[in-house]
């Protein structure tokens, strides 16, 4: 086509790193490669990465990888064993179950929760936001009030006052950590619509004849998307704790399901004695929050290259 | 008479992601109680060369000199608690902007009296009557008032005053102004330069006048260095700004308009890499 | 202003108190208006939610003509928004209900356990403050060292681990295996005989009352509760310190100060930390806040008896009144330091205060 193309190979480090890309193609691999070589430099940031990639392989593959069944314990042999008893690396609980299996399986409740709030909750706040921010007006007013009022409320004694009302039980909590979470996803879409509804690709798309419905959807909504990102990973590990802390007061997963926080809940009553059986879940969840965190950090920084180390 | 300042092959260089910036490559001059203009585009190193001199080089940053003399004390060799004591009491620096360079959540006067109890031992009456004596120099008509106003209270040119008063109230050697009008309306600017005209007359200091405007430093100073991409390439004596020989200079001093001639196309201001070897 | 008027002042004597006012005004609307909101939510969870209201309220196990008199009360048969104006009515003179656990006026029971919880969140925030401003500063000011690094997984940490679990371990080793702290609990049952409170700020009446004695032992109860609370609040002021202070440090005010002859420690500790005080506030009553809400986990492990506690002990027992009363209180107590942290914000930058 052109001299470029026959001197820089294509998906080389030059031909990504092109001031003047040939293809849209280009041009997209090109900035996200930008963003990729920012965020290898942040070495915390692909720890983040592992941990996450790490826990998306135990979720996927725990049928494989647990050595017991999590439910169904060894009663009368394997009560209550310390961490490296032979055949449970982790040790066991009062039901004689392998704690590590348990947390292996876990993990798939823990990713399920952060999924389906980020599923739930970011689209709703990228709508309310969106629309609020290019309506502006009355909309704006009344949308903005409601999304004061849901943050007004501390998340965690909001969500225990849904599930009280709605009853324990993990579909349940995820529901109410999802209403709680969409608020500040709705502030940020709001504040990146704001900065671009006045610029001049906006303007075209009206003169186009586009509809309001059309600009939000296919024009203003995908800007706004790395932000919300960055956004839903930081408060993903928010999303685990409040989680975690529900299934601790009961309100979360029941038993015998193998949800972390409520594997804290029924082994603080050997705590003194049996020490592993509460403290291992807990490392679990700290390293998987850690790990979202990290992540999250590094996204920003690599994102938003201005606001880097702040 | 030892000079007031004597500067020799003084570099500034910074290490950045890329490899070592140079902004400031060899420059040397001396000066004793006269008024030196520094003049250069952005990024010619004029600012960087008058914070080498006072010290406020990011740390980051490598200072080196041959010889960075302030009377015949060695400013680099000299430890770091004796060169800050020597800031605000013998040397001292007028910032752009009044808007940044005073601290917003400070009273103007306590700032001013700040710089007075760092120096001097002295009683918190006694230095307030200093600092509204000092603020009355810089003509400000009613100093008991301003005394107590915050920097975003005032208008640029009493900002600029403030920074003047607060830098010159104890009286230094040697001030260092870094386009200090450049940030005011065009009237302020020649009210706060016959201000500082008059008190560095008065005091008999030495003046660094760092600035991007030929013409001013020109009326202004003594003599003018011209430098570009971190050196001096001309040294001329404000008498003598039309015997420029330096194409740079000569292209500064073009970009001015005369009355009564017309010029087409307008000149732009040549760079030749060579001016940079 | 005319550029010509050289020693043009804005005027600010005049106008500082109208514009304070005015702003006042605002929020204090604002701050209503979410309030209602806030108490829309909660009838919608506890009246609208539940398949039977009265059910949720009394328990399945109350008796029938029980449960239709809390029919009648909450004015069951009557259109939503009647129900509405009948719970606004209710909750304006104060009554939120009877809880079902400990049979007094919810509002009643609220205003015995809140102190507890205040006070809990308070040594908190002090302890979050006091430790994690210095350790932001000094992570901004050796931007990029091992100092800097550790601030940040200190704070990482803090954001990640949950509290209830660190609670857990604390407890373990600091009151079972060592001895240095007492038991779960706000005080040895031996003062609960001789000490008598008059506020519910245990430790203020204690000082006052100059029982050494109890201090030390109220002293011992709170610290382990108070430094858990006190290290979330420390994750989260330690790096929006760290933030702001990075931001002031980069100003050309600071250069000024140099060139005056400042040392750095002055440079660092008055003048930046001055101007980065100011959002810190902000930051600092969110924390505030953010611990009131941590205290519900807190106090379960610490057998803390404050708000969370009760609110979590009416959670078991399905106490509804209960929980969606302490929802209010303390949704109402965030609007609060809300409001207080936006006028704290007004007065100490002189920049806000006339405008």
């Amino acid at each position: 086509m052109s001299v470029v193309e026959q001197t820089v190979k294509p998906y080389s480090r030059e031909w990504l790193l092109s001031d003047r890309p040939q293809s849209r193609r280009q041009a997209k691999l090109g900035r996200a490669y930008v963003v990729w070589r920012r965020f290898g430099e942040n070495r915390l940031a692909l720890l983040g990465l592992v941990i996450i990639l790490a826990l998306l392989f135990v979720a996927a593959f725990a049928g494989v990888l647990a050595p017991h069944d999590p439910l169904q314990g060894d009663l009368r042999n394997a009560r209550l064993l310390p961490p490296g008893a032979e055949g449970y690396l982790l040790g066991t609980d009062d039901q004689g179950r392998d704690i590590l299996s348990r947390l292996l399986y876990g993990s798939r409740l823990t990713l399920l929760v952060v999924v389906l709030v980020a599923v739930i909750a970011a689209p709703v706040g990228l709508i309310v936001g969106t629309v609020s921010g290019y309506a502006g007006g009355w909309i704006d007013a009344v949308l903005m009030r409601i999304t004061d009022i849901f943050l007004a409320f501390p998340k965690l004694v909001l969500a225990l006052a849904l599930v009280a009302a709605l009853g324990p039980g993990i579909e349940n909590a995820i529901l109410a950590i999802a209403v709680t979470s969409w608020p500040p996803y709705a502030r940020i879409a709001r504040a990146e619509t704001m900065t671009f509804r006045q610029s001049e690709f906006i303007s075209a798309v009206q003169l186009m004849g586009a509809s309001p419905f059309r600009i939000v959807m296919r024009h203003v909504m995908p800007l706004c998307l790395s932000s919300l990102i960055v956004r839903v990973t930081l408060d993903m590990a928010g999303i685990i704790l409040t989680a975690a802390g529900l299934g601790f007061l009961g309100l979360g997963a029941q038993p015998p399901l193998p949800e972390w926080g409520a594997m804290i809940a029924s082994g603080r009553r050997f705590i003194l004695d049996q020490w592993w059986v509460a403290a291992m879940p807990g490392i679990a969840i700290l390293i998987v929050s850690l790990g979202f965190n990290l992540l999250g950090d590094g996204l920003r920084d690599a994102l938003d290259p201005k606001e880097a180390g702040q | 008479m030892t000079p007031l300042l004597t500067v020799e092959d003084l570099r500034v260089s910074f290490p950045t992601r890329t490899g070592t910036v140079d902004a400031v490559r060899g420059v040397s001059f001396s000066l004793g109680r006269e008024r030196l203009g520094i003049v250069g585009e952005s990024g010619s190193g004029k600012s960087q060369t008058g914070r080498a001199i006072m010290g406020l080089t990011p740390n980051q940053a490598d200072v080196r000199a041959k010889k960075l003399l302030f009377g015949d004390m060695d400013l680099l060799a000299m430890p770091p608690k004796e060169r800050r004591l020597l800031r605000g009491k013998r040397l001292a620096m007028i910032l752009q902007d009044p808007k940044y360079s005073l601290n917003p959540v400070m009273t103007i006067g306590l700032q001013i009296v700040e710089t007075l109890k760092t120096h001097e031992r002295i009683s918190s009456k006694d230095a307030r009557a200093r600092v509204l004596q000092m603020l009355e120099a810089v003509q400000i008509n009613d100093p008991e008032r301003v005394f107590d106003l915050y920097p975003h209270e005032v208008s640029g040119g009493m900002g600029q005053r403030a920074m003047i008063a607060m830098m010159l109230v104890c009286g230094p050697d040697l001030l260092i102004a870094d386009e200090p009008t450049s940030a005011l309306d065009v009237t302020v600017q020649l009210e706060v330069l016959a201000i500082l005209d008059k008190l560095v007359a008065e005091r008999g200091m030495g003046l660094i006048f760092v600035s991007h405007d030929l013409r001013l430093v020109s009326t202004f100073c003594d003599r003018v260095l011209v430098m570009y991409a971190g050196r001096v390439v001309e040294e001329l004596s404000s008498a003598n700004l039309d015997q420029a020989q330096h194409p740079y200079t000569q292209g500064l001093l073009n970009c001015l308009p005369h009355i009564g001639s017309h010029r087409h196309p307008l000149p732009v201001l040549e760079r030749q890499k060579e001016w940079a070897e | 202003m005319a550029p010509m008027d050289t020693s043009a002042v804005t005027r600010r004597p005049q106008r500082r108190v109208p514009a304070f006012a005015s702003a006042l005004m605002r929020f204090i609307v604002m701050a209503a208006t979410t309030l209602l909101g806030l108490l829309a939510v909660t009838f919608f969870i506890g009246r609208v939610i539940p398949i039977d209201p009265a059910l949720a309220i009394v328990g399945d196990r109350a008796p029938q003509h029980v449960v239709e008199r809390i029919r009648l009360e909450l004015g069951l048969d009557l259109p939503l928004y009647q129900q509405f104006w009948i719970y606004l009515k209710q909750v304006a003179s104060g009554d939120f209900g009877t809880s079902v656990l400990t049979t007094n006026p919810v509002l009643t029971d609220i205003l015995r356990v809140f102190p507890a919880t205040i006070e809990l969140a308070t040594v908190g925030t002090i302890i979050g403050a006091v430790l994690g401003i210095p350790l932001g500063v000094l992570a901004a000011v050796k931007r990029g060292s091992i100092a800097d690094q550790v601030v940040r997984v200190i704070g990482l940490v803090g954001y990640s681990v949950p509290i209830f679990w660190l609670g857990l371990l604390a407890l373990v080793l600091f009151y079972a295996k060592l001895g240095w702290v007492a038991y779960p609990g706000r005080m040895d049952i031996v003062y609960e005989y001789t000490f008598t409170p008059t506020t519910g700020f245990y430790l203020v009446d204690a000082i006052w009352q100059g029982e050494w004695d109890v201090v030390r032992d109220l002293f011992r109860h709170i610290i382990l509760p108070g430094a858990l609370l006190g290290y979330f609040s420390l994750a989260y002021i330690s790096r929006m310190t760290r933030s702001f202070m990075l931001n002031e440090l980069s100003q050309e005010y600071i250069v000024a100060a140099r060139a005056k002859g400042l040392s750095e420690a002055r440079i660092i500790w008055f003048h930046a930390l001055r101007n980065a005080a100011v959002p810190l506030v902000t930051v600092i009553a969110l924390s505030y806040a953010g611990l009131l809400e941590g205290s519900v986990l807190t106090e379960t492990i610490f057998a803390w008896p404050g708000l969370g506690l009760y609110i979590t002990n009416s959670l078991q027992n399905a106490d509804m009144n209960a929980v969606l009363g302490g929802t209010v209180v303390i949704g109402a107590v965030f609007v609060g330091i809300n409001l207080l942290s936006d006028l704290l914000y007004r007065t100490l930058d002189p920049r806000t205060r006339s405008r």
